[in-house]
């Protein structure tokens, strides 16, 4: 069984995955990767399916000895990668052989950073799924010392690439209009649209802070509001006027009102936001938001066809070490033995 | 727009959650029919296995359910759940069958449960007054969220009508029964709490080894018997199930 050996890792890396649905009745998010595209990305490089278990590493990686030969692919937030030292391109799929070390550093752009392997992880299932739930007590992060085995690997292509859906740097957000949202004025929400906001480092799984300049945003009659099923997007607004926008491994019940729900789509932009990046909310309405949304769905659907081998350009092969990285399936040592 | 609300202000109210699905909402306060109707409503839906709804809840007062509002249309499902709301009068209907009365032994006050004595003057009880009531009103968990198997349960008496604390205890042991607003919270796992820790208990809701790991459904009913210390230091020796000598039965 192929596997990576974790050498050194980050404070916050843990295996995810899509997240367990079903158990909402009992108290339990869905949970599962910060960066859900980030998983199809990875599922479209590797060729194998989106839910498949990957090494989510919040703002910093680790280093990894491969055990056995491997395939992996790296997606999401875009953070600096070698393998023997040799720089390994994101949102690429790469060859690992025995004995390769691969170092994934910080964060360059984006929070959530994550490593795949062809097959997907192999590790323990807790309530249906192979997904940390850390605020629920499910699954553990990922500690130096620990074998993260990979599955039985079908495929064999390496040195595959994609350009990802832009989602690493805030911008604009669009919100669907949700239950609490007529408890909001409409100068409130307009002001709410008009407002730049920062991701305030308090953020996590659970939630993001928005921090901005100005008056608090207020529900009208706020404090009578029955706690109500939450969903991950849900922007709630707590006493003091703060929005909070709910993560994956939010509550499933919350007492504070919500002005509104980022689209699903545009989710993964907050989560990737870097700390004290500028983030807008843009209300949609309801039939926009679920067109636009079904459109999501299915380029994810499709993700596959955009994946194209890393090109050997001029530019590029100048660089003779990249270009043997880049080209992927062969590593530095086959080539100087062929 | 925000053509988000899906029927009239008349209650109870169909609204879409973003795009996760539906929710209907019998009271904009919490009462027990309210809160009785909402667990049945979402039984009965549940029952008749909507090929759309991909997994439903009760809350507090409504019921939700989780559907994918990218790939269906939310009209033709309001239809029906307006159907169903219609077939009968669900602030008079009867909970679903199949629900579990749990009898849990529980050290009131003492230095495990350090708060008795503050709640008990704030309900205008003394303390062996307010631990008989504590213990002999039978609470329904109202919902189950927040933490995962944790019950809201309901419903004390008027006098029980207590605040939360104006500032949150750091930190209650799992197990631990809590009150505030005339509600119990039993929590899973040690936590920070504003509701007044009036009692112990060794029942666990969320059990992730078990294989039964959640203890409890919305409608299930709980009786906190008082136990001495010494009959609950016995109970922690030697229970090691999670559940803290606690006795099921089947409500009938």
């Amino acid at each position: 069984m192929s596997g990576l050996i974790v050498r050194s890792i980050g404070p916050a890396c843990a295996i995810q995955d899509l997240g367990r649905t079903g158990l909402l009745a009992n108290g339990l998010t869905r949970g599962g990767a910060s960066d859900p595209t980030a998983l199809y990305e990875g599922a479209a490089l590797l060729r194998h399916a989106p839910d498949m278990a990957a090494l989510e590493m919040a703002g910093l990686g680790g280093t990894f000895v491969a055990n056995g030969d491997l395939r992996i692919a790296l997606t999401g937030a875009e953070m600096t990668a070698t393998i023997d030292g040799n720089p390994a391109h994101w949102n690429a799929s790469h060859a690992l052989t025995d004995g390769a070390v691969l170092t994934i550093g910080a964060a360059r752009r984006g929070t959530f950073g994550y490593l795949h392997v062809g097959g997907g992880f192999d590790t323990p299932f807790y309530l249906g799924t192979r997904g940390a739930h850390l605020s629920a007590g499910l699954g553990q992060l990922v500690a130096v010392g620990d074998t993260l085995n990979a599955l039985p690997d079908d495929g064999a292509e390496t040195g595959l690439h994609l350009v990802p859906e832009p989602r690493l740097d805030g911008g604009k957000i669009r919100v669907v209009p949700s239950m609490q949202t007529d408890k909001f004025s409409d100068q409130t929400r307009a002001r709410f649209e008009a407002t730049e906001f920062r991701r305030d480092p308090r953020g996590n799984r659970q939630g993001m802070r928005m921090d901005f300049d100005g008056d608090g945003f207020h529900a009208t009659g706020q404090l009578n509001i029955v706690s109500e099923i939450v969903v991950p997007g849900d922007i709630q607004i707590t006493g003091d006027g703060t929005p909070f926008v709910l993560m994956h491994e939010c509550q499933t019940t919350g007492g504070y009102p919500r002005i509104g729900t980022v689209l699903p789509a545009d989710l993964s932009k907050v989560s990737q936001a870097p700390i004290g990046g500028t983030l807008r909310f843009e209300f949609l309405t309801f039939d926009q938001a679920a067109s636009i949304q079904a459109r999501a769905n299915a380029s994810l659907a499709t993700l596959r066809r955009v994946v194209k081998p890393l090109l050997r350009d001029p530019a590029t092969m100048q660089d003779l070490l990249s270009y043997q990285l880049i080209s992927g399936a062969i590593s530095a040592t086959a080539t100087d033995k062929g | 727009m925000t053509a988000q609300t899906l029927t009239s202000d008349q209650w109870p109210q169909i609204k879409t959650v973003g795009l996760a699905g539906i929710l209907v909402t019998f009271s904009p306060v919490l009462s027990e029919p309210a809160n009785r109707a909402a667990i049945a409503f979402r039984a009965a839906v549940k029952d008749q296995n909507w090929a759309e709804i991909e997994e439903s809840n009760s809350t507090l007062v409504s019921a939700f359910f989780r559907i994918d509002l990218a790939a269906h249309r939310p009209e033709p499902i309001v239809e029906r759940l307006q159907d169903t709301l219609a077939s009968q009068d669900w602030l008079n209907a009867p909970l679903p069958d199949g629900r579990t009365l749990w009898r849990v032994p529980t050290l009131f006050g003492t230095d495990r449960a350090p708060q008795l004595q503050e709640a008990a003057d704030l309900a205008g009880r003394s303390v062996d007054d307010a631990v008989h009531e504590l213990s002999t009103t039978t609470m329904r968990a109202l919902t189950i969220g927040f933490a995962p198997g944790q019950p809201y349960l309901g419903t004390l008496p008027d006098h029980w009508d207590i605040p939360r604390l104006s500032q949150i205890t750091p930190r209650v042991p799992a197990g631990a029964l809590v009150t505030a607003v005339r509600q119990f919270c039993l929590f899973p796992y040690d936590t920070p709490t504003g509701w007044r820790h009036v009692g112990q208990t060794g029942f666990l809701s969320f059990r992730p080894w078990a294989d039964e790991p959640f203890a409890l459904r919305a409608g299930d009913e709980m009786i906190f018997d008082p136990v001495s210390p010494t009959e609950f230091a016995k109970i922690e020796a030697t229970v090691t199930d999670g559940l803290g000598g606690a006795q099921r039965e089947a409500i009938t």
